[in-house]
C-alpha cells in the first residue's frame, strides 16, 4: 500500500543556511532515500521551498482567490514529503522514525486512497 | 615549507583530537561559558597554525593554547566591557580566576582535567536530553556540529541551533561546572552513562557510508573509558564501558563480504577483536566486585557470555537466559523481553521460547521488528513453516537496515526450500 509522510518542522533553523549546509542536508537525506530504495520501497519524494513563499488559491467562495502565504500558519509548516510503498501502517511507521525529519519535526503518515492501479477515469 | 604546515597541521589536529575537552573544561571552569571557550580556542588552532610552522611547536602544546585562548578571552572580554561599560566587574571576576589558574599552567603534569565537570553539565537535568550527546561530542570531542548532525542523519543547522540554545541555556540559568554533590551522584551519573549510549547507538545504516559515523559511535568506547577513569568506583560506569568494548570488539563480524547481517552466534570469531573483549572482561569483572549489578552491567554480561564462545566453542544459552531474566527484573524493556525468548527458545525448547514471547503485551510487539524475527525463528524451529514464512515477511517489512534485510531475504529463501 502507498503511504505518504507529510513532513513538517520549524523553519528558523534553515534561515541563513549556507552551501555547507545544503550539501550535508542533501546527503543525510540521500541516505535514507539510498535506503528506501534498497528496500524497494521508495516512490517519491520532494523537498519544498520555504512556506513563505507559497501561494494559495481558492474558488470556493465563488472569485478566485489567491493569497500570498502559507495555508495555515503555525510555527511547524510542510516542508517535504515522501511516498513509499510497504504491506502495512506498521512499517510505514517504522520507515517514518528513520526519517531525518522525524528528529527535529513532526512527520504525518497518511495512506492512499486512490484505487488501486489509480483513478480509472485518468486515462 | 609546505610539508612542515602539513606536520604542524597534523600536529594542531593531534593535539585538538587528544586534548580538546580538556582545553575547553579548563577554559569553563575558568569562567568562560562554553560559546566563547570554544571561541577562544578555535582561535587559539588558528594562531598555532600560524606561528608554528615558524617557531616550532612548542613542548607544551596544550599549555601554549590555553594562554592563548585566554588571552583571547580577556580581549574579548575587555572590549565587551568597553563597549557595554558595565562589564567591568566580569572582567575582574575574570582576572582573579586567571590567576588562580596560573598555578595550573606552570607544572604541565599537573595540568588538571576538569573534564568530568563538563560532561555532567552536558547532562545536567535542566538541558533537554535530546541534546545531552551531541553537547558532549562536540564539548569534549570537538566535533563540528556538521559532523554530529551526519552522524544522526540530520541536518546540520538543525543540531547547530540545538546545540546554541543548550549552551545559551548553561551560561544564562547558571549551571554551575562542578561535581555533582554525592547525594545526587547516581541519577546525574545515569544521566551522563544515557548520553554516552546514544553515542554508541548511533549505527543505523553505518556500514554502507559514512565514516563520521563510524568515527563518532567509536568515541563512546573512548568517553565511557574516560569516565571510568575520572570515576573509578562506579560500577554502571564500568558496566555501560563493557557493554561498549565487546560490541566493538564484534564490529568487523557483523556484517559480511556480500553486505548481509551476520547473527552473533554465527559470526566468525576470528574476526573478533579479542584485546577489546579482555578488555571488556576486566572492566566487567571489577564492575563486579561492588556487588551492585544493574542494567548496564547486566547486558554487559550478556554480551561478555556471547564473547565465551571463543574458549567454550559454543554459546551457553542457558547462561544467557538467566541474566536476560535478572536484565529483565531491572530493566524491563520488550528488547530485554524478546532476548529473553531467545535464550529460552535455544536452551529449552521453541515451546518455552514461544511461552516467553507470548507473555509481550500485544501492543509493543505490532511494529517490533526483534519480536518478529524471533518469531519466525522460533516457529521455523517448531517446523511450522508457512506461519514462519509470514513472520519473516513481517518482520522483513518492518526493517530498515539494509543488511538485515539481506539476511532476512536469505532466511525467506531457505524456508521457501525446505518448505516445498
Amino acid at each position: 500500500m502507498r503511504y505518504t509522510f507529510f513532513l513538517y518542522s520549524d523553519e528558523t533553523a534553515f534561515a541563513d543556511a549556507s552551501q555547507e549546509d545544503i550539501a550535508q542536508t542533501l546527503k543525510v537525506y540521500g541516505t535514507y532515500i539510498r535506503a528506501l530504495k534498497d528496500a524497494g520501497v521508495f516512490v517519491d519524494t520532494d523537498w519544498l521551498q520555504p512556506s513563505m513563499t507559497a501561494t494559495t488559491l481558492s474558488l470556493k467562495d465563488g472569485a478566485k482567490r489567491i493569497q500570498d502565504g502559507p495555508f495555515a500558519d503555525s510555527k511547524e509548516q510542510l516542508g517535504g514529503s515522501f511516498v513509499i510503498d510497504v504491506p502495512d501502517l506498521d512499517a510505514a511507521l517504522a520507515w517514518a522514525e528513520k526519517c531525518p525529519a522525524a528528529q527535529y519535526g513532526t512527520i504525518e503518515v497518511r495512506a492512499s486512497a486512490m484505487p488501486e492501479g489509480g483513478n480509472p477515469y485518468a486515462g | 615549507m609546505d610539508r612542515r604546515f602539513g606536520e604542524v597541521r597534523a600536529k594542531a589536529d593531534k593535539v585538538a583530537r587528544a586534548s580538546y575537552g580538556r582545553l575547553i573544561a579548563i577554559l569553563v571552569s575558568n569562567g568562560a561559558d562554553i560559546a566563547s571557550a570554544e571561541d577562544a580556542l578555535a582561535d587559539a588552532f588558528a594562531r598555532a597554525l600560524e606561528t608554528w610552522p615558524k617557531d616550532g611547536i612548542p613542548t607544551n602544546p596544550e599549555g601554549w593554547l590555553v594562554t592563548v585562548a585566554r588571552n583571547r578571552r580577556k580581549d574579548a572580554a575587555k572590549s565587551a566591557a568597553a563597549r557595554t561599560a558595565s562589564g567591568s566587574l566580569d572582567d575582574e571576576d575574570f582576572i582573579l580566576v586567571e590567576r588562580a589558574a596560573q598555578t595550573d599552567m606552570q607544572e604541565p603534569d599537573h595540568f588538571p582535567d576538569r573534564r568530568l565537570n563538563l560532561i555532567f553539565a552536558c547532562a545536567h537535568p535542566a538541558i533537554d536530553a535530546q541534546v545531552h550527546t551531541p553537547l558532549m561530542l562536540q564539548t569534549v570531542l570537538g566535533f563540528q556540529a556538521s559532523e554530529i548532525a551526519s552522524a544522526y542523519l540530520m541536518p546540520g543547522p538543525v543540531l547547530a541551533q540545538r546545540l546554541v540554545r543548550a549552551k545559551r541555556k548553561i551560561k544564562q540559568a547558571g549551571i554551575a561546572f562542578s561535581l555533582p554533590e554525592p547525594d545526587d551522584l547516581k541519577p546525574r551519573l545515569a544521566a551522563v552513562l544515557e548520553a554516552i549510549y546514544g553515542a554508541y547507538s548511533l549505527d543505523w545504516q553505518n556500514n554502507q557510508n559514512c565514516d563520521p559515523t563510524q568515527d563518532i559511535s567509536s568515541e563512546a568506547l573512548y568517553l565511557s573509558t574516560l569516565v571510568c577513569e575520572l570515576l573509578p568506583d562506579e560500577p554502571e560506569a564500568l558496566g555501560l564501558a563493557a557493554l561498549i568494548a565487546f560490541s566493538f570488539a564484534r564490529r568487523d563480524a557483523r556484517i559480511d563480504q556480500q553486505g548481509v547481517y551476520v547473527p552473533l552466534e554465527a559470526h566468525d570469531v576470528s574476526r573478533w577483536n579479542r584485546l577489546l573483549i579482555r578488555r571488556g572482561q576486566t572492566m566487567l569483572a571489577k564492575a563486579a566486585t561492588f556487588k551492585a549489578p544493574a542494567r548496564f552491567q547486566l547486558e554487559a554480561a550478556i554480551q561478555s557470555a556471547h564473547c565465551d564462545r571463543l574458549q567454550l566453542g559454543k554459546v551457553d544459552w542457558q547462561v544467557i537466559a538467566q541474566l536476560y531474566a535478572g536484565l529483565m527484573a531491572v530493566a524491563p524493556t520488550t528488547g530485554a523481553a524478546v532476548g529473553y525468548a531467545v535464550a529460552l527458545g535455544r536452551s529449552a525448547s521453541p515451546q518455552a521460547g514461544f511461552a516467553a514471547l507470548a507473555a509481550i503485551e500485544g501492543d509493543q510487539t505490532k511494529g517490533f521488528q526483534p519480536y518478529w524475527a524471533t518469531r519466525a525463528y522460533l516457529l521455523r524451529q517448531a517446523g511450522y513453516l508457512p506461519d514462519a514464512r509470514t513472520a519473516y515477511e513481517k518482520a522483513l517489512s518492518l526493517t530498515t537496515h539494509i543488511p538485515s534485510r539481506k539476511w532476512l531475504e536469505n532466511e525467506l529463501e531457505n524456508i521457501l526450500q525446505e518448505n516445498y
